[in-house]
């Protein structure tokens, strides 16, 4: 029954990303170049409502819909996995024009190419796997 | 329904994405797209090769059904509630595409020129997507989340490793977008 709950999350979210246009690769170049508000409204609302969110959910000990005790894990400390992993994603970014989200929203759009960006995503997760301990971190 | 037919503005969709991150942190879980790429690995048999990823893969399943109902909602997104699918973008962002050689700029949703059947007859089309999807993947990975990870929820927790990701996310679409695409198209 569970299962069901998740899958209805992601139809609405995969819905709000094509309906906003955050699939489009367009819209990607557009906030790039600095040509539009709209990416920057998007995420900038989303953030100011989720920081919102999320600090009272750890101020008030908000329960989860299933009564356990909800913990929201801080990120690992350290700088140089996020600031290069973080600029090899900004290129990606850019040039694919789709994050890992919008790349399954346009699966289900029906915009078959997207499949090749998609495959070759996974394999570069393989490689991070792959290569991980090699990486400084 | 005009409304809903029509492209939604900004102002209801980071709502709506903030809500999205609501609901899955209510359900106990959290918000991050980027996650389950590892998770097809696993269950693609990479546990094999590497022992990273040698995992259970059953309590990550519920990132797969979001996974499925995100493929559901973008076929509902395209085929229900979009009567037509351009995107206006920006004059100057359209004049500089097209001088880039993106005729569809303006016109469609995404590239033609990158993401339909006939632009996969040229092999410098496969390049480009297959580059793409890996510093996706791999730079994801590696900064451990993705503008869901980071960018929303990241930066909600006011986390700094999120914020030193995002900062390197733009670092490197500015630096593909300005100084890349005019050697490449």
């Amino acid at each position: 029954m569970r299962s069901i709950g998740y899958v209805l999350v992601g139809v609405f979210f995969g819905i709000v990303l094509f309906k906003s246009e955050a699939a489009s690769w367009f819209r990607i170049y557009e906030m790039f170049q600095f040509d539009s508000f709209h990416m920057y409204g998007i995420m900038g609302s989303a953030l100011i409502l989720g920081a919102l969110f999320t600090q009272w959910v750890k101020k008030s000990g908000t329960k989860s819909f299933f009564g356990e005790k909800i913990s929201i894990v801080p990120k690992e400390k350290g700088y140089v996995r996020y600031a290069i992993g973080g600029i090899l994603f900004g290129l990606g970014w850019a040039l694919a024009g789709a994050c890992p989200g919008p790349m399954y929203v346009l699966v289900g759009a029906g915009y078959w190419p997207i499949l090749i960006v998609l495959g070759s995503a996974v394999f570069g997760a393989f490689c991070y796997g792959l290569l991980r301990r090699k990486l400084p971190h | 329904m005009e409304a809903v037919y029509n492209p939604w503005p900004w102002y209801v969709s980071g709502p709506l994405i903030a809500l999205t991150m609501a609901i899955l942190i209510l359900l106990g879980k959290r918000f991050g797209m980027s996650s389950n790429l590892e998770t097809f690995c696993s269950m693609g048999g990479a546990g094999k090769f590497v022992d990273y990823f040698k995992v259970d893969t059953k309590p990550r399943r519920w990132n797969l059904m979001v996974v499925l109902g995100t493929v559901i909602g973008g076929f509902i997104g395209a085929n229900v509630l979009s009567p037509q699918d351009q995107v206006a973008i920006n004059k100057k962002s359209v004049e500089t595409l097209k001088a880039f050689g993106f005729d569809s700029a303006g016109e469609a949703y995404l590239p033609t020129e990158l993401f339909s059947a006939q632009s996969l007859s040229d092999p410098k089309i496969w390049i480009i997507l297959l580059v793409g999807g890996f510093l996706v993947g791999f730079g994801a990975r590696y900064a451990g989340g993705c503008t869901s990870g980071h960018a929303i929820s990241g930066l909600s927790d006011l986390q700094i490793p999120s914020l030193i990701a995002v900062i390197g996310f733009f670092v490197g679409g500015l630096v593909m977008v300005h100084m890349v695409f005019p050697l490449i198209f």
